[in-house]
């Protein structure tokens, strides 16, 4: 698809990105062992190409599923529209502000309430004290969590916390919402609340990409689906198309092997 | 939509507030215009996260007050048995003074680099999960510890009076002097965080580096008691002129040379430029080291 920069239409226009990482195998850098290798030189850095001149654009209102296979580079991708991780190459537009909800429950200290937690994030969102004050009770009665706000969220139950994660992700109006793995949490009345919630979302021209394992979520709920592949961009299309081609590799792969575990 | 910043003129960058572009940048500067409007308009979570510090620290109950102020006037009474067992000063009051004042700032300094080094790296869920300005977590524990500051002044305050200290108009350097560490302790905080994402035993070192900075700067001693082969040693000190000008101010009485203040603003001032340039150039690497 070539890009359409600068149109009305198009709300997130990733533009041939690579993603690559220098990682040591050093489990945490410190000082002490880099002064001890000093006269050796046996640092061992691998480069991880994560992203391989991915290209896709979503345009506004719609849903976009990510599928792929665990290490595909799907959460680098998410992380990478969210402005968390700079490309190593290529260019990516992104009209509106963005609401992330990644990989379940981060962006969460366990240490404070879940009111403290929920201020904090929205902060950090870049949402002003009127305006989260305004979606608090929003945020709370989303979640159900009335009763459990002043807790520390240690005391949550995971399924608690992927509320909360959630409800603050949707009740920020977003103009984009990143959902990562997300759904997997919360019982199936949750389940079809979040899903009314991102329906909701959308007929509000709100964009949302969803990563998800479950291909049950991805039909229901998208407009438009990626294969990722070892960091490629293997397929783009409708959502049924796609998900038929990514379960009949995984078929493949399990019959023909049994690095199930691995793909 | 309901937020109502519009995106500020000029080239659509990773820091406009609705368009947003993000391209590769491994090496230099993000814009540094839009990066301090974005950081000026996101002070509220800093604000935030060092209250909610503050809390996880009892700093709003009264007890936990006393607390925090405790500590710092026993050790200043530790180390005032200390020294004036060694050293007999002729005017204990006026040591006393001179001491207790001393350590109070410099535990400004030493509170923002502890609280500072580590905000980074304890950040780390915040910053894989959402998009800010990251110097903001650095800038939210000088707040923290200039907060926590502040009370130690006031208990100073009687101990000025009681030990019968000059109250003179050149009292009126001491908010500029305050203004110089906390520029100095910001630049150095932010190099630490910093650092501390790429050398994560930092915080260990830093206890050791704190009490050596502690003792070669003149707070358990008058400067002019410095034998003169120290002298180099409280002349490189970044914080030597400007501790002596606060002794100068607070315990004589007397105006601070203008060299002193030059040179304490000029290394306060250059640290803060440094660090934060620092900070800025490494930070968007932080979200791949995490």
């Amino acid at each position: 698809m070539s890009s359409l920069s600068g149109s009305e239409r198009i709300s997130i226009s990733v533009q041939d990105v690579s993603v690559t990482y220098r990682t040591s195998f050093e489990k945490k850098p410190t000082l002490r062992e880099t002064v001890k290798r000093l006269g050796r030189r046996e640092k061992i850095v691998r480069e991880i190409e994560a992203l391989k001149g991915v290209s896709f654009d979503v345009e506004h209102g719609k849903v976009l599923g990510i599928v792929g296979a665990n290490g595909a580079g799907k959460s680098t991708l998410v992380r990478t529209i969210a402005g968390i991780l700079p490309p190593t190459s290529g260019r990516i537009e992104v009209d509106g502000r963005v609401s992330t909800l990644l990989a379940l429950g981060v962006g969460f200290n366990r240490k404070l309430s879940g009111r403290e937690n929920v201020v904090l994030g929205g902060l950090a969102a870049g949402l002003t004290r009127d305006h989260l004050a305004s979606k608090y009770e929003d945020i709370v009665e989303f979640a159900e969590l009335e009763d459990f706000m002043d807790m520390p969220m240690e005391a949550y139950s995971s399924g608690m916390y992927g509320r909360l994660g959630f409800s603050v992700a949707v009740n920020m109006d977003p103009d984009i919402l990143l959902i990562d793995e997300a759904l997997s949490v919360g019982d199936a009345r949750f389940k079809r609340k979040s899903f009314e919630k991102m329906k909701e979302l959308c007929t509000e021209d709100r964009t949302i990409v969803l990563v998800s394992h479950s291909m049950a979520s991805i039909e229901e709920l998208c407009d438009q689906t990626i294969w990722i592949h070892k960091g490629e961009l293997r397929m783009e299309g409708e959502p049924d198309e796609v998900i038929d081609a990514y379960a009949e590799f995984l078929d493949v792969k399990k019959t023909s092997a049994s690095t199930m575990e691995d793909v | 939509m309901s937020t109502t910043v519009e995106a500020p003129p000029g080239p659509e960058n990773e820091f406009t507030a609705r368009r947003h572009v993000y391209e590769p940048h491994k090496v230099g500067l993000p814009p540094i215009g839009p990066y301090m409007r974005e950081l000026w308009r996101r002070r509220e979570f800093a604000v935030e996260l060092s209250r909610t510090n503050l809390r996880a620290q009892h700093f709003d109950t009264a007890f936990g007050q006393l607390w925090l102020i405790l500590n710092p006037i026993l050790l200043g009474f530790v180390y005032f048995l200390l020294v004036d067992i060694l050293h007999h000063h002729k005017s204990a009051n006026q040591f006393f003074a001179h001491l207790l004042s001393g350590l109070f700032l410099y535990y400004f300094l030493q509170q923002s680099l502890t609280q500072g080094v580590k905000s980074v790296v304890t950040g780390g869920k915040l910053i894989l999960n959402s998009a800010f300005p990251r110097a903001l977590l650095p800038l939210a524990s000088v707040r923290t510890a200039f907060l926590r500051f502040m009370p130690t002044m006031l208990i100073y305050i009687p101990v000025h009076i009681i030990t019968g200290r000059p109250v003179t108009w050149q009292l009126l350097w001491v908010p500029v002097i305050i203004l110089v560490l906390v520029f100095l302790s910001t630049g150095l905080t932010m190099i630490l965080a910093a650092g501390q994402v790429y050398f994560r035993d930092l915080d260990n070192f830093l206890p050791y580096v704190l009490r050596i900075w502690l003792y070669t700067t003149p707070i358990l001693y008058y400067a002019r008691e410095v034998p003169d082969r120290y002298r180099w040693v409280l002349d490189a000190n970044p914080i030597g002129k400007l501790f002596t000008a606060w002794s100068d101010v607070l315990i004589e009485g007397v105006a601070p040379t203008y060299r002193g203040i030059a040179l304490g603003a000029a290394w306060g001032i250059g640290l803060f430029i440094v660090g934060f340039l620092f900070f800025m150039s490494r930070e968007r690497e932080f979200a791949v080291r995490i």
